[in-house]
């Protein structure tokens, strides 16, 4: 044991921990941790504004599986993490806050810079500290980790006030090891469940898995991948379940949902048992709950308890870590016969529509599916795509086939715009060999393309594909299907992008041709440093097909005329 | 109506973390009364929320995700002994003391302040009970009433597990052999 500030305490266990890289944002409250840091094996990354600071802490962790930590100051610098904060929540990823707080004798008295962030962040967080003197900060860090990381991951936000930065106090490490309640161990798949899910498998005569992102928070790729391959049943992925079984698998169906393709719904709707894998039957992807899957038997694993019958009734719910589930399941595994299923499925494949826009000839529009289907190509589908929110996104999860698990990192649930350009950086920081895109949108890149600067600051390399179209392009095709082409507000004048880029010695092109595409991105990729592709595709295209919110899942809005497919693309 | 007894680490902010969590799921709070018990460092609610009985796993699988709730027994449809207690203000006269007195014979309950044009008068029982003393009293004139909200304890069978116990997640209540709701 030795004496220490809270400061000091504060870094010594962030490095024991694990702690290499903090995204952060230095102001008064939070200045005695900035001061101490400098003595420790930290590297710190100046964002240029906090919300960037905690998707960037998001990112590192949905790239990584380890920890993203954040760092801000009180006040405004605590207030602006809160959208991060709400999309680590939505999306169970694990990151740790931290911010400074004025004194604690000053607590409540309207200090300078003075805001109540544990009450303000009390519903977007797993849990949260206001620590107000030295001999809890180390206790409250340890917790913070295991909480972060346990169970259902999730943010943890420690307010450490600015006295308790500054006093020295005995740092006792093993004292401050969090208490066996805080754990909270998940009990093992029990014998009944594993017996209730093989007798519904073995009867199902078309069974279908909905595969969500607890495959990978779980850490059950292998695992799952095992079922899949000793059972044959056929795999539908959510958005964040991307990544969780190869693209290229053959029972490997595609996303299902609001945007998902059109056999993966129907089939949904056709199926006798579905399977639902750390997935929670969120609204995007069940639409109608009334009508959703009624002919199907569900198997619903999940560690959270709260999940299992939230928004679908289930026959088998079972509350159980994903990959200690499928490694019991695994030696009962049944192999039902699904031939008539799977042709079934092939069938509804060959009716679909949503891959036609890949086969358009090159009528000198650009098409956003073209670019991120170039962009596939060209990165030999290995790269790390880190998505904005609205049109792109969608598009970017219909047309980069992703092989690997974690190498989509797109905020599903909580929908941020903002989330790309700082997330691709906290990814590229977790990750510094791996070749990382941001696809952005022009609407949402507006919203945080000032971290081009940490980009350039920091040296990480990101590539930024921008899917420029003029319009806030989601919110306009609602506009265009529901709202009889009344484009309120949607239009959107932008900068020229390539002087943005330009101003911070980023290079940049603008491509308008489908000729250019592959060149323009292979020449991203053979230089060293950022660069931004400002892609100016056609302005009033939509995502099909669409599921309108609320409505059945089989009602799918479909491309107007489908084209004929010319196979020439496979 | 749900209740539900929920022993809580006995930390500030714990009760705030409570009732924004059953506000954010959309669960209106019917009665909630928090204090402490006999082991230290543990607080412990009874909590009455305006639910049906489908909602009471979700309800209580939400309230084990908060770090602060060691143990959450729905206690609904378990035998139960529940208390309210009341202080109720009543207008008196000189003719109409005598009157309130009967009454609060009657109910088992006691004056515990008198005042020349009032008395106070405190009641403990089921909300019923407390209700029943209330609307006989109304006539007189209720100056000013302050009641606890439901308390509430199953009977005979012995809380499982202390609060370091690990909590079962996902576990769901069984219910007691008997089904008498909040008997006397």
């Amino acid at each position: 044991m030795s004496r220490m500030t809270g400061a000091e305490i504060l870094w010594e266990c962030l490095v024991r921990e694990g702690v290499t890289d903090v995204f952060g944002y230095p102001g008064g409250a939070i200045l005695p941790a900035y001061d101490a840091m400098l003595k420790f094996p930290i590297r710190h990354v100046l964002v240029r504004h906090e919300q960037g600071a905690t998707h960037m802490a998001d990112g590192y962790a949905r790239a990584s599986g380890r920890v993203g930590v954040a760092v801000a100051t009180s006040g405004p610098g605590a207030t602006n993490m809160v959208t991060g904060i709400a999309t680590a929540m939505m999306d169970s990823s694990p990151i740790v806050c931290i911010t400074g707080q004025v004194g604690s004798r000053l607590i409540g008295s309207d200090a300078f810079q003075e805001t109540d962030i544990t009450g303000i962040t009390l519903p977007i967080t797993k849990h949260n500290y206001l620590v107000t003197r030295a001999q809890d900060v180390a206790s409250a860090v340890r917790e913070a980790f295991q909480i972060a990381q346990s169970g259902r991951p999730g943010p943890v936000l420690i307010d450490i006030t600015k006295d308790a930065q500054q006093t020295s106090v005995e740092f006792d490490w093993d004292g401050a090891a969090p208490p066996p309640v805080i754990a909270r161990p998940v009990p093992p798949p029990n014998r009944d469940d594993v017996q209730r899910a093989m007798a519904l498998i073995a009867a199902a005569e078309r069974p279908l898995v909905l595969a969500g992102h607890g495959i990978m928070l779980g850490g059950a790729v292998d695992e799952f991948r095992a079922f899949v391959d000793a059972t044959g049943i056929p795999v539908a992925v959510t958005l964040l379940g991307i990544g969780g079984l190869p693209a290229s698998h053959p029972l490997n169906l595609g996303m299902m949902g609001m945007h998902g393709e059109a056999w993966v719904n129907t089939a949904i709707q056709e199926a006798d048992l579905l399977i639902a894998l750390g997935m929670r039957f969120d609204d995007r992807v069940t639409g109608n709950l009334k009508t959703y899957a009624l002919n199907a038997k569900k198997i619903h694993v999940d560690i959270d308890a709260a999940e299992i019958g939230k928004n679908v009734p289930v026959t088998v719910g079972i509350v159980a870590d994903l990959a200690a589930t499928l490694r019991a399941w695994q030696p009962h595994l049944p192999k039902p016969t699904l031939t008539g299923w799977l042709n079934r499925i092939t069938d509804l494949k060959g009716d679909s529509a949503v891959r036609d826009i890949q086969n358009l000839p090159d009528d000198g529009h650009l098409y956003a599916a073209h670019v991120i289907n170039d962009l596939w190509h060209a990165t030999e589908g290995r790269a790390i795509v880190v998505t904005d929110v609205g049109q792109h996104q969608m598009w970017e999860a219909q047309y980069y086939r992703h092989e690997a698990p974690r190498s989509l990192i797109t905020s599903g649930g909580l929908g941020t715009m903002g989330f790309a350009l700082p997330a691709a950086i906290g990814a590229k920081r977790a990750c510094p060999d791996a070749e990382v895109w941001a696809v952005v949108g022009d609407g949402g890149f507006q919203m945080t393309m000032a971290e081009l600067a940490t980009a350039v600051q920091e040296q990480l390399a990101v590539k930024v594909a921008i899917i420029n179209n003029g319009y806030l392009g989601m919110v306009r095709q609602w506009q265009e299907f529901f709202y009889d082409r009344r484009y309120a507000a949607t239009p959107l004048l932008s900068p020229d992008f390539t002087k943005i880029a330009g101003a911070y010695g980023i290079e940049a092109c603008t491509i308008r041709t489908r000729a250019d595409v592959i060149p323009a991105v292979k020449t991203a990729r053979a230089h060293a440093g950022p660069v931004v592709l400002d892609f100016q595709v056609e302005q009033e295209d939509s995502v099909y097909p669409m599921v309108p919110a609320g409505a059945d899942l089989h009602a799918m809005i479909r491309r107007p005329n489908p084209l004929a497919e010319t196979g020439a693309d496979e | 109506m749900l209740t539900f007894v929920v022993q809580v680490a006995d930390r500030p902010g714990v009760l705030n973390r409570i009732a924004s969590l059953l506000r954010r799921r959309g669960f209106n709070i019917d009665s909630l009364t928090v204090g402490h018990t006999d082991a230290a460092g543990i607080s412990r609610m009874t909590v009455v929320v305006e639910a049906n009985a489908e909602a009471a796993p979700r309800i209580e699988a939400n309230l084990y995700k908060l770090v602060h709730v060691r143990r959450v027994e729905n206690v609904t449809e378990v035998a139960t002994v529940c208390r309210d207690l009341a202080l109720v203000k009543v207008a008196t006269s000189v003719e109409s003391r005598s009157q309130v007195m009967q009454l609060v014979d009657v109910f088992r309950a006691r004056i515990v302040d008198v005042a020349p044009e009032s008395l106070i008068i405190e009641i403990t029982g089921t909300e019923e009970k407390v209700d029943g003393l209330v609307e006989m009293l109304r006539p007189f004139g209720v100056i000013e009433m302050a009641r606890t909200g439901r308390l509430a304890m199953a009977r005979g069978r012995p809380v499982a597990g202390r609060p370091e116990t690990a909590p079962p997640v996902g576990a769901t209540p069984t219910a007691g052999d008997e089904s008498i709701a909040c008997s006397v």
